[in-house]
C-alpha cells in the first residue's frame, strides 16, 4: 500500500491547487477511493480531502437546487425538496449501498465512484484495460453477467455502478467543474467518456478538475416520478438493470418523459431513443414497449449477460406503465 | 499544536501516518478491540461506529484523520464502565447474538438508525418519501439494518432486540 500525503482543503480554490500536485486525488467519503487504494488498484501520491466544502443544498428561485459536492448520500436523499420535488432522486439513493456508506458518501465522489468488475479489482490476478491500459480484459471472455449490453467496447465492458446517477441523468442534472483554470459546466449526460480503446479515460474531467457542486433543473413533473431497481438480493447489491423514470400524461397522451437506465453500461444511460419514442404518443403497454425496444435495439450481449437485455425492456415497460396508472402527482 | 480526535470522551493523538484507518486506531493505537475488522472493505458493518453520537459510519473505510476534531463513539463509549446501554441489554434478552462478532457493529448501527428515524430519513422501503415520522415496521428495521450482516444468522434475535427498544420496551 503506497504511502501518500493527506491535507484537508478549507475550500474549493485551495483544493484545486492542492489537487493540481502530480497522482493527487480527491478524497471524499473514502468509500471506494480507500478500498481501491488497499487493493493496490488505485496509487494516490496525495489526497486532498475535500468533504469540508460546500455541503449545502441551495433552494434557487427559478425552481433548480444546487447540491453541494460535499453533500452526503443521506443528506440528499432526506431533504424535503428532494422527496417531494424529486422522488425518483431519494428512490435511487437510498436503494444504493447501506446507510453507513450513504453517511460517508458524498455526491461528488459517488458520481466518480469506479467500477466494481471484478477483473478490475484483480489487480494481481486479471488482465484489465482500464486499470492497466493495453493489458486486456479478462471480462470479455469471463464471468461477465453483470456487464454492460450498451455503449460497450472490444477493450471494456464494465458498468457504471452509481444508483444516484441515474436519476441525475434522467434529470438533466448539469455538474459544476473547477480547476485552478477556472470554471465550467457538463451536462451529466456528457460527464463520462464511452470506452473505445481507452476505457482508463471515464470521464471528460481534465487532471485535477474538482466537481464542486450538482445544479437540478427545475422539472414541473418531477414529482411524478420513481426509481427501481432489479438485483440478486433485495438490499445492498448493485443493480442488474435499474430505470429511473419521470412521466408527464394528459389526456391519455405522453406529454413529456425523463428516461435512463442503470446496470448496463460504463455511463448513466440517458434512454433519449426511449424518450423520442414517447412524446406525443398514446400513454400505453405497446407504447412503452416500443420504447423500451428502441432504446434496447442496439444492445450487445455477452456470454452471460444477455438477460439484461429483456430485463432492462420489461423493467422500463413496467415503470411507465406503473406511473401512467397512478394520479399525476401521486406515489407510482 | 497535536492534531487530535475524541474518542469515547477522551482526547486521543492522530496517527503521523495518514494511512492509518479509523478502526486501525481504534484497535491497535488505542486497544478498542470493539470494533471488528471483518471484511475490512465495507461490506459487512462489523466496524460500525457513531461520529458525533449519531451518525454511523463505517470505521474501516475512514482515514483516521478524517475524523480531527470529530468526536466517535465505540461500543466501548456507549455506558459507563460497569454498566449496560439499554439496546445491550435487550441483546442479551433476545438472544441477539451467538459467536458476538458482529454484536458492537449490529449495537452501533442500530442506535445510529434510531436517529435517523428520528430526522425521518426515508429507506428503499418506505411507501410514503413526503410523510415526516417513519413507522419501523419489520420490512424497514431489515432494510435499515441490511449493511450489518451476522454469519451466525441471528438475525430474529437482533431484530427482536432492536424493535423492543424502539418501542420503548423496558430494559
Amino acid at each position: 500500500m503506497t504511502p501518500f500525503s493527506y491535507a484537508r482543503a478549507a475550500d474549493a480554490a485551495e483544493a484545486v491547487r492542492l489537487g493540481a500536485a502530480p497522482q493527487a486525488k480527491y478524497l471524499g467519503g473514502g468509500t471506494n477511493l480507500v478500498d481501491l487504494w488497499r487493493e493496490s488498484v488505485e496509487h494516490p501520491a496525495a489526497l486532498v480531502d475535500v468533504t469540508g466544502l460546500a455541503d449545502t443544498i441551495e433552494e434557487r428561485p427559478d425552481g433548480s437546487l444546487l447540491i453541494g459536492a460535499a453533500v452526503t448520500n443521506t443528506a440528499l436523499a432526506e431533504h424535503r425538496a428532494v422527496r417531494t420535488r424529486y422522488p425518483l432522486l431519494t428512490r435511487a439513493i437510498v436503494a444504493g449501498a447501506t446507510a453507513q456508506i450513504r453517511n460517508m458518501a458524498t455526491v461528488g465522489g459517488n458520481l466518480l465512484q469506479r467500477t466494481r468488475c471484478l477483473y478490475f479489482y484483480d489487480h494481481d490476478g486479471a488482465r484489465c484495460n482500464k486499470r492497466t491500459p493495453g493489458q486486456g480484459c479478462d471480462a470479455l471472455d469471463g464471468f461477465n453477467r453483470n456487464h454492460a449490453v450498451l455503449g460497450a467496447s472490444d477493450a471494456c465492458v464494465a458498468t457504471h455502478p452509481s444508483d444516484m446517477g441515474v436519476a441525475l441523468a434522467a434529470l438533466d442534472a448539469i455538474v459544476h467543474l473547477q480547476d485552478t483554470h477556472g470554471v465550467r459546466s457538463l451536462p451529466l449526460t456528457g460527464l463520462y467518456r464511452p470506452p473505445q480503446d481507452h476505457p482508463e479515460l471515464e470521464t471528460q474531467l481534465a487532471p485535477g478538475e474538482l466537481i464542486t457542486a450538482i445544479e437540478l433543473p427545475a422539472l414541473p413533473f418531477g414529482a411524478h416520478s420513481t426509481y427501481r431497481k432489479v438485483r440478486d438480493r433485495a438490499s445492498y447489491a448493485f443493480a442488474l438493470v435499474s430505470v429511473a423514470a419521470a412521466l408527464e400524461v394528459q389526456d391519455g397522451v405522453v406529454r413529456d418523459v425523463r428516461l435512463a437506465l442503470g446496470g448496463v453500461a460504463h455511463q448513466p444511460w440517458r434512454a433519449w431513443k426511449a424518450e423520442a419514442a414517447l412524446r406525443g404518443r398514446a400513454a400505453g403497454d405497446d407504447n412503452f414497449r416500443a420504447a423500451a425496444e428502441a432504446e434496447l435495439a442496439d444492445a450487445r450481449p455477452l456470454r452471460d449477460n444477455a438477460f439484461k437485455i429483456g430485463l432492462a425492456k420489461r423493467t422500463m415497460a413496467a415503470v411507465l406503465g406503473a406511473l401512467a396508472a397512478a394520479p399525476q402527482g401521486a406515489r407510482a | 499544536m497535536a492534531m487530535t480526535i475524541t474518542i469515547n470522551g477522551s482526547e486521543a493523538p492522530l496517527p503521523d501516518d495518514p494511512r492509518v484507518s479509523l478502526l486501525d486506531l481504534l484497535r491497535e493505537h488505542l486497544q478498542l478491540a470493539g470494533a471488528k475488522k471483518g471484511c475490512n472493505q465495507g461490506a459487512c458493518g462489523a466496524c460500525t461506529v457513531l461520529v458525533d453520537g449519531k451518525r454511523r459510519i463505517l470505521s474501516c473505510l475512514a482515514l483516521a484523520v478524517q475524523y480531527q476534531g470529530r468526536s466517535i463513539t465505540s461500543i466501548e463509549g456507549l455506558a459507563p464502565d460497569g454498566a449496560l446501554h439499554p439496546l445491550q441489554q435487550a441483546f442479551i434478552e433476545h438472544d441477539g447474538f451467538q459467536c458476538g462478532y458482529c454484536t458492537p457493529g449490529q449495537i452501533c448501527s442500530a442506535i445510529g438508525m434510531g436517529e435517523e428515524l428520528r430526522r425521518g430519513v426515508p429507506s428503499h422501503v418506505t411507501v410514503d418519501l413526503a410523510a415526516d415520522a417513519i413507522t419501523l415496521t419489520h420490512d424497514e428495521l431489515r432494510e435499515r439494518m441490511s449493511g450489518n450482516l451476522c454469519r451466525c444468522g441471528a438475525y430474529n434475535g437482533i431484530a427482536a432486540a432492536i424493535a423492543g427498544q424502539h418501542a420503548g420496551e423496558a430494559p
